[in-house]
């Protein structure tokens, strides 16, 4: 806090650097939900640098929708670490191999252009089960 | 680098006393070994609300609402939840139908509720002013500075309907219209925050919580009515809240949001604490301002109304710290939404301290016009042990009773008073069939003989009959007589006191007579009784 005295732009830069630390908390018109398996194995593989690489790229493209929740291992340990994606209206796909590199495609292609990142998917549910419609996450919107 | 997982740990004065701060400690510490400082942010925030399950852990984005939180808690609950991602069972908090894990919108403690004054407690951390300011904080005076004249924010109030939290329920803009309209070359803002009542904590938590709202607040004020300084009037009781706020203030004058010319508007406002000693009748608006003037908190006769003739005999405003916490959001989504909130008379949310016998006590902010059984049962979750409702206490030793019959009232201001009780500064103490109503009279006017001031006869004089009469009933002493005299001297007492403690100190003996005139009678030993009737 080395701030003085701001100026009225100065309170506004301020506010839009912050507002994004603090808009990640609320759990309100989130659509979006990206699951980082975070089991031991999933660590071990560098979990924690791709949830970390996932946030700060969230950040700088102000994903505000976007929940980033942390689980246990996602069942593939063979390809950890691995993320779940959830984005409305799209199928719910989960990752593997998803280096520093991967999470950002994931972000600019799946999250933001609304593509899958095709090479980097090692489950995706039927289509059926994905109509189920029990999660009100996918229902969303 | 953003973090990816916040934990927020209450830090109101509630869970503070069982040990909130050590488990605060704990969990940065464990957060610290288990490297995860860069991911993970451990927050102090203020009241959650939900008292009787603390110490309250929060968890977010994933929502886990970890309640009853030891600090022997922390290391498991870092290792387990924070490191690796599984969410520690055995302290989420659970209720039939619920497992608040990723859905702490359905407990029902928190379902009927709507947060407008409390919109930041237990969200931000109140000791940084950068948290207040992500959240759209110190917005509203940027749009009142740079963008609306005083007759702007005049007519925004009046569109919103607000009217005063602290009891009376003055509408807020003409309040202001006034200070505004008197000719003056000194004016002043006065945040009252005195909040005597017993069982209410409402105020203390915004303090706690979201002191930069006050601060934001009364700069606003200063601003529409032309006031450079402003007073805030907080019991010596309430000594989290006064560091908060001293915190605060010294934030915003370091920022430039308080001060000389903020943020380049011309604009200059300073704000100073002034302690009480906590006394109930100094936070009655004429005993108050004399308090800060050094002088002995006596009431004294209005008009001249404080709007006109206040602090040192100048035109002052004075509000309570609910109003004031409303008045920001106010500005941000226009009068108009805050209008489509409540009832017809009384517009916006209210925020009450739920206490006494009920299953989840705690602060709570609800709509205007929500019945009051939704109160007890939802939000409350009803009586414990399965005893039978009989009253709620609202309004603290001003207000009055409110038996079964009228569970269904849509509460508001006007609703509160036809009852014969009133919405006070919203402290409801709930009771069961086992409390005696002559008792829960007599505790109140107790309460209000030792806080009278001494200044007018009815309430000096007045108080303490009542009082006697009261404690020769209940100990079987009492006659029919005793009974309607309890009447004639409330009646007076509410007639002719100088100020509102002796016009409402009669209320709670008045309306337990009115809806348990009953337990009066049984009291009456029979050969009495019937002689008399
Ligand atoms: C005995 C007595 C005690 C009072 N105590 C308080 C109090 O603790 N806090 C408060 O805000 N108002 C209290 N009031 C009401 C104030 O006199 C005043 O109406 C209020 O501060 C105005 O603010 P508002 O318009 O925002 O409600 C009390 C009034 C009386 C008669």
């Amino acid at each position: 806090m080395a701030q003085k005295k701001m100026t009225l732009e100065e309170l506004r830069k301020l506010r839009e650097e912050k507002r994004h630390s603090v808009q990640v908390r609320d759990t309100e018109g989130k659509t979006i939900q990206v699951t980082v398996g975070m089991g031991t194995s999933g660590i071990a593989a560098g979990a924690k640098e791709t949830l970390q690489t996932l946030v700060a790229e969230l950040a700088k493209h102000e994903l505000t929708n976007v929940r980033v929740r942390q689980s246990g291992g996602l069942g593939l340990e063979h390809a950890e670490p691995t993320i779940e994606v959830r984005v409305p209206k799209m199928p719910a796909v989960i990752y593997g191999r998803v280096t520093p590199d991967v999470v950002r495609r994931i972000v600019n292609h799946h999250i933001i252009g609304r593509e899958l990142v095709d090479e980097h998917i090692y489950d995706r549910p039927a289509a059926d089960i994905l109509d189920a419609g029990d999660h009100p996450i996918v229902n969303g919107e | 680098m953003p973090y990816a997982s916040f934990c927020l740990v209450c830090r109101g004065t509630a869970c503070e006393s069982s040990k909130a701060d050590t488990l605060y400690d704990e969990i940065k510490q464990h957060v610290a070994a288990n490297g995860l400082n860069d991911q993970v942010q451990v927050l102090r925030t203020g009241c959650f609300g939900f008292c009787e399950q603390g110490p309250i852990v929060k968890v977010l984005p994933d929502e886990a609402f970890y309640v009853q939180v030891v600090p022997e808690d922390a290391e498991e609950l870092v290792h387990e939840h924070l490191l690796k991602g599984r969410p520690v069972e055995r302290l989420i908090y659970r209720e039939p139908g619920v497992h608040a894990l990723g859905n702490i919108d359905q407990i029902s403690f928190y379902q009927k509720q709507f947060r407008v004054a409390l919109r930041n407690c237990g969200f931000i951390d109140p000791e940084n002013i950068e948290e207040y300011i992500a959240r759209e904080g110190y917005v509203a005076l940027e749009r009142v500075l740079f963008e609306m004249s005083a007759d702007d924010v005049i007519k925004e109030l009046e569109i919103s309907g607000l009217r005063g939290r602290g009891g009376g329920g003055f509408p807020t803009w003409k309040k202001w219209k006034f200070t505004k309209d008197a000719q003056s070359d000194q004016k002043y803002i006065v945040l009252n925050a005195d909040e005597g009542d017993p069982g209410a904590y409402m105020d203390r938590s915004m303090l706690e919580g979201d002191p930069h709202s006050m601060i934001e607040s009364m700069a606003i004020a200063g601003y529409t009515v032309g006031a450079d300084t402003g007073y805030v009037y907080v019991r010596a009781e309430y000594p989290l809240a006064i560091k908060r706020l001293r915190t605060a203030i010294a934030q915003a004058e370091e920022y430039g949001l308080l001060g000389d010319n903020i943020l380049g508007s011309g604009f200059s406002f300073r704000i100073e604490i002034r302690l009480g000693a906590g006394a109930f009748v100094c936070g009655e608006e004429t005993a108050l301002l004399l308090s800060i003037q050094g002088e002995r908190g006596m009431p004294v006769q209005r008009p001249p109304y404080p709007a006109v003739k206040g602090l040192w005999g100048k035109p002052t405003v004075i509000n309570n710290v609910e109003t004031m916490a409303n008045i920001p959001v106010i500005i941000m989504r226009g009068g108009a939404w805050f209008a489509k909130i409540g009832t017809e008379t009384s517009k916006g949310t209210k925020v009450f301290a739920l206490t006494g016998n009920v299953r989840n006590s705690g602060l709570i902010e609800v709509p205007m016009g929500i019945k009051l059984r939704e109160i007890v049962y939802n939000i409350g979750g009803g009586i414990p042990g399965d005893k039978k409702f009989k009253a709620v206490q609202s309004g603290g030793p001003s207000g009055g009773m409110i038996s079964y019959e009228n569970l269904d009232t849509e509460i508001d201001y006007e609703t509160l008073t036809a009852l014969g009780s009133m919405m006070g500064s919203g402290g409801l103490i709930v009771m069961d069939e086992d409390n005696s109503m002559v008792d829960v009279a007599r505790f109140y006017l107790d309460f209000t003989v030792d806080e009278s001031c001494g200044k007018c006869v009815p309430c000096r004089v007045g108080g303490r009959q009542i009082l006697h009469l009261l404690e020769k009933i209940s100990k079987g002493e009492g006659t029919m007589e005793d009974i309607q005299r309890i009447e004639e001297i409330g009646k007076t007492m509410k007639e002719t006191s100088l100020c509102g403690l002796g016009k409402t100190a009669p209320n709670p003996a008045l309306s337990a007579l009115r809806y348990f005139r009953d337990e009066f009678h049984e009291k009456i030993p029979a050969e009495v009784r019937e002689d008399a009737v």
